[in-house]
């Protein structure tokens, strides 16, 4: 899933200073299961902005509002008979989110009001970690399941480097060193040998180095 | 046993004090409270397990967004108590009623009455 984090609150208040009509607009893909951007945060966040226009003495109009998805059409749609009322979109959705939204609606202030983090999966209640980043060319068979892109501190492919040490990244004790890991589980399933392929230099074309990427499906396209 | 406790205390029961949401403990203030307690049972002795340390967490979550808001956080508390301590809960009601008093009626109700 992708995985985000809340903005500061005072950096929410002073994006929508001045405009009186909010709508906090959660999505209830990724965000809703990484607990940042659903419905019940949508509420913690509208809740929160109302006491800050109270206190301020100004009109608390901060509306709420949960799309099935931000990402796709059908469902930014949902906002066609409402968008206009609004002197502000907050949404909570990942950094495609405002974007769809203020393309459909071109006439309504959209602001962030998460900043969008990673591709990763939760470790437990609470704690989630980096897995993805999305590359364009998945090649993490060849290392025991386990991608040294998205987790190695500086995506070697030929690895560990001299800064693993018992079983941590250089950059900090809390990084575990993925390359530690990828030759642990290949040693335990035998399969060490096939680390000693030395791998050439990464095709970045793939990734956001080819510039941003579109994806066509013929077979699906209208 | 028939204790004392100030009456501008209101109660809110819940089966557990894990019941209690962020968004019961924000709204309370959106609607101009002057303070917010959780009254959850001793540390060790929810009957749920973490009912009471989840409340808690809540409470903690909600000082940090008072804070961010501008308002004393010390305006919601979490105590802990047993259901046998009569006393400790008139004391408690007590005790917060002052803390209020000093902190003053909500920045909110005040800035809605102006």
């Amino acid at each position: 899933m992708i995985v985000g984090d809340s903005k500061p609150l005072e950096e929410i208040l002073s994006m929508i200073e001045g405009r009186d009509k909010v709508l906090v607009l959660g999505c209830r893909g990724c965000v809703t299961v990484c607990n940042v951007g659903g419905e019940k945060e949508v509420g913690i966040l509208a809740s929160a902005l109302r006491i800050a226009r109270k206190k301020a003495g100004l009109p608390p109009t901060v509306e709420e509002m949960t799309l099935e998805r931000q990402c796709d059409p059908e469902y930014v749609e949902e906002l066609a008979d409402v968008a206009e009322n609004y002197d502000a979109i907050v949404s909570i959705a990942c950094g495609v989110g405002p974007q769809f939204v203020s393309e459909r609606f071109r006439d309504v202030a959209v602001f962030p009001g998460i900043n969008t983090t990673f591709i990763g999966g939760a470790l437990e209640h609470g704690v989630w970690a980096e897995r993805c980043q999305s590359c364009g060319n998945c090649l993490v068979h060849n290392f025991g399941g386990l991608c040294p892109i998205a987790r190695c501190s500086k995506s070697l492919m030929n690895g560990p480097c001299g800064g693993s040490a018992s079983g941590n990244c250089e950059i900090s004790p809390e990084v575990p060193c993925v390359w530690d890991q990828i030759v642990q589980k290949m040693s335990a399933m035998g399969r060490l040998e096939e680390l000693e392929q030395v791998w050439p230099n990464k095709n970045w074309l793939t990734a956001r180095d080819g510039g941003p990427r579109k994806r066509v499906r013929e077979d699906l396209k209208q | 046993m028939r204790l004392q406790y100030p009456t501008n205390v209101r109660v809110i029961q819940l089966p557990c004090s894990g019941r209690v949401d962020i968004l019961h403990l924000l709204r309370s203030f959106e609607d101009g409270v002057d303070g917010v307690y959780v009254a959850g049972c001793m540390e060790g002795d929810c009957h749920f397990l973490t009912g009471n340390l989840k409340a808690r967490r809540k409470v903690e979550y909600v000082q940090k967004v008072l804070e961010s808001l501008g308002i004393e956080p010390e305006r919601i508390a979490m105590y802990n108590m047993s259901s046998a301590e009569g006393p400790r809960f008139a004391e408690v009601a007590r005790e917060f009623t002052e803390r209020i008093k000093e902190l003053g009626p909500s920045p909110i109700a005040t800035a809605q009455a102006a």
